[in-house]
């Protein structure tokens, strides 16, 4: 056991009104710089410290947070260096800030930029009829070419979700900083890499100075343990688990997703299971990255190859919590009990497994939720007490950054494979690149046969603002992550579910098992 | 940034958890820049039946809380979407301060960037407020950020805030303006991180 190092002040002086007041443990002195700035002396302590030095175990959401803090002021706010930065149409408010100062970007080569948002999945993509959501396209086009920004846009064959995108050009990669103007940035930390969506001030600071101002979080541990049923999906593994701590189960924390059911997860399935994290209110979500994380990330078009790779691959491999590091938090389910999952209700946490009945507001003792599950299914037109798998549908959607890369297609496709959906739908691939391998493997073809249409990537129906909407009453079987009241349009009802769960809902014209329909068919 | 110190007025409450900001302005407005009026279309979908069809049972609907200052909900508000044109529509409206038991981590940062205050109190406290002014709609509560507290009527109510964020709200500070003092430290960890990490660099190949 190394001894503790010695404890040492750091203080900023000068003319500048900033200090910085801290009290530390470097761990050896190479972690030391001192910087000659006009009139004053700085000195910088960087790496894997913490107040009570390197001897203490560290968890991986620590070993991220002190890779990238750059100074830690004395009120406790860090300031973090940001390594990717992704951007999409509705950045247009902090492009706005910046040109209201004359700012530049500072880093336009750590900044990409996607058209998703608002791009249309069906019409014609460069003749937008709407010319509302054509400026909207334009704009994010203009503000990225103008700061010299890579963008894939509409004319791009890698344009789509920027959260499928990120990952699938070797963008996002284990051990990075990354934000976007989108709560849903959380999806990267499947990589190991401690991403989180932000605000447009924010969006603004990251553009002008590719910094950010966070307090360090709790740290949140949830395991699951043991192995999942066949059928069962990370979707829902994330539903059972925000159902279990809610909404704001995680408010205020990083949670590491860890146990035996997590790893065995594809890296498709832990993106889908971190992108749902702030649906549980976390800063971030993430998974220490694996044998699987590098296989994923090697040979990604910005990703680093050669020996460069193989670097990279020591440092994180070394991301992982340390044996006996503490975790403010710890939450344990057992992967083995976790059923499929459908949404009732207007929050994600209003979960429950297929083969349960709706909640009946009558036997709730407590009034105040007996309220909120009377407005809760009112909204939702269900009556109390239904069993779910008697909700007839009349529409699905598979697509969004959360459920729409290429293993969550084949598994829809599995599911329906020369069967016809009941109902009218939409698949929207999370990406056109996943587009079109999904068309080279013939998945394409099985949507079309069985009646849904098969569009072009975006985040589409998830969100509604491209014009693909829920019509106001009707009720849609979704892979998306919000059933928020309106979510997918005035007065839409929506019900979260895995892929392979909306494929039997659309079967069924009604809710279903997936189990039921499997056979010999695997998912 | 308008400072923030103190605030007395109308306070509107809203008796449900989780108020996402889908709710606080649907989605279909996030293309409106910021002169187009966001406070007009605060809430719409709850607001409204219909295009200029106010629904009446919704608080903000109520003469006394029509010009409420202040918001008063359960727990978790703001969750959900990163947009900060909630904030900005909330602001537009002329709301400086919502008082709930929990927030939204983002729209808490975003709310902060833009003078609204985020006040905590107990679940329980929330609950007492609510019920005090939906039996006194016409109550005016006074919030004092320099002692963080509450009074409303005969009551008065600690809350809390974020010390970093109290302090931001009471002296208007930018973020962008501070982080400029820091030009020197960004520029030092940036040489010396492109050295450590070479591999953090985005290839050039892509």
């Amino acid at each position: 056991m190394p001894s503790r190092p010695a404890r040492c002040c750091v203080r900023m002086c000068g003319d500048s009104d900033a200090t910085i007041d801290e009290t530390c443990a470097p761990p050896d002195r190479s972690s030391l710089t001192l910087v000659q700035s006009g009139s004053y002396t700085i000195l910088i302590v960087q790496g894997a410290y913490g107040p009570t030095g390197m001897s203490q175990p560290q968890t991986i959401i620590d070993k991220l947070w002190s890779s990238h803090e750059i100074v830690r002021r004395h009120d406790g706010e860090s300031l973090l260096w940001v390594d990717r930065h992704y951007v999409h149409e509705g950045s247009f408010h902090a492009f706005a800030k910046l040109d209201q100062r004359g700012a530049k970007v500072a880093e336009p080569g750590l900044t990409f930029g996607v058209a998703d948002h608002y791009v249309p999945t069906r019409g014609s993509r460069y003749d937008i009829a709407n010319s509302e959501i054509a400026r909207m396209v334009r704009q994010v086009e203009s503000n990225t070419k103008k700061h010299d920004i890579r963008l894939f846009g509409l004319d791009d064959p890698r344009q789509g979700i920027v959260h499928v995108v990120g990952p699938e050009q070797g963008l996002s990669l284990p051990g990075l900083l990354i934000v976007c103007g989108d709560s849903h940035t959380s999806t990267h930390g499947a990589l190991g890499a401690y991403a989180f969506g932000i605000g447009a001030s924010e969006v603004a600071h990251v553009l002008m100075t590719q910094t950010i101002w966070q307090k360090k979080p709790q740290r949140m541990r949830i395991t699951v343990t043991g192995k999942t049923a066949p059928g069962i999906s990370a979707k829902d593994i994330v539903l059972s688990i925000i159902s279990q701590i809610g909404a704001d189960g995680a408010t205020g924390c990083a949670v590491e997703f860890a146990g035996s059911a997590i790893r065995a997860l594809s890296m498709e399935g832990r993106l889908t299971l971190c992108n749902m994290s702030i649906e549980a209110g976390a800063r971030c979500g993430l998974i220490a990255p694996d044998a699987a994380a590098f296989a994923y990330v090697k040979g990604r078009p910005y990703a680093p190859a050669g020996a460069e790779f193989d670097r990279a691959v020591e440092v994180w491999s070394k991301l992982a919590s340390d044996e006996n590091a503490e975790f403010d938090r710890e939450v344990s389910l057992d992967g083995g009990q976790i059923a499929p999952i459908v949404t009732w209700g207007i929050s994600p946490q209003d979960a429950l497994p297929i083969d349960a009945s709706a909640p009946d507001p009558a036997r709730e003792p407590n009034t105040e939720r007996a309220k909120y599950l009377r407005d809760a299914l009112d909204y939702m037109g269900i009556a109390p007490g239904k069993r779910l798998t008697d909700i007839a549908v009349d529409r699905v959607f598979i697509g969004s950054c959360t459920n729409a890369r290429i293993e969550d297609l084949r598994a829809a496709a599995a599911v329906l494979a020369g069967r016809t959906s009941k109902v009218p739908g939409l698949v929207s691939a999370g990406s056109s690149l996943v587009k079109r391998q999904a068309e080279q493997e013939g998945l394409d073809r099985i949507f079309r046969d069985a009646g849904l249409e098969w569009g072009e990537s975006g985040c589409s129906m998830c969100v509604g603002i491209n014009g693909d909407l829920v019509a106001p009453g009707e009720r849609c079987a979704s892979t998306t992550n919000r059933n928020f009241r309106g979510r997918q349009g005035p007065g839409a009802r929506t019900h979260l579910m895995s892929p392979a769960m909306v494929a039997a809902a659309a079967v069924a014209g009604h809710l279903a098992d997936v189990r039921k329909l499997l056979g010999s068919r695997t998912v | 940034m308008e400072k923030f110190t103190t605030l007395t007025g109308p306070a509107c409450p809203i008796n449900q958890s989780n108020v996402n900001t889908d709710q606080i302005l649907p989605a279909r407005y996030l293309k409106w820049t910021r002169g187009m009026g966001l406070g007009k279309v605060l809430f719409h979908d709850l607001r409204f039946r219909a295009a200029e069809d106010e629904n009446p049972d919704f608080p903000l609907n109520k003469p006394a809380w029509r010009d409420a200052k202040i918001l008063v909900a359960a727990r978790n508000f703001g969750c959900g979407s990163s947009r900060e044109a909630a904030v900005y529509a909330l602001c537009d409206y002329g709301i400086r301060c919502v008082i709930a038991p929990s927030f939204g981590d983002i729209f808490a940062g975003n709310a902060v960037q833009n003078g609204l205050l985020t006040a905590a109190v107990t679940d329980d406290e929330a609950a007492e407020i609510i019920v005090l002014l939906t039996q006194m709609p016409t109550l005016h509560v006074r919030v004092d950020l320099e002692h963080q507290d509450i009074v409303c009527g005969d009551r008065t109510y600690r809350f809390t805030v974020d010390p970093v964020r109290r302090a931001r709200l009471l002296n208007g500070w930018d973020d962008i303006d501070l982080t400029e003092s820091y030009r020197a430290q960004i520029a030092a960890f940036r040489v010396k991180d492109r050295e450590e990490r070479a591999w953090a660099t985005p290839a050039a190949g892509g």
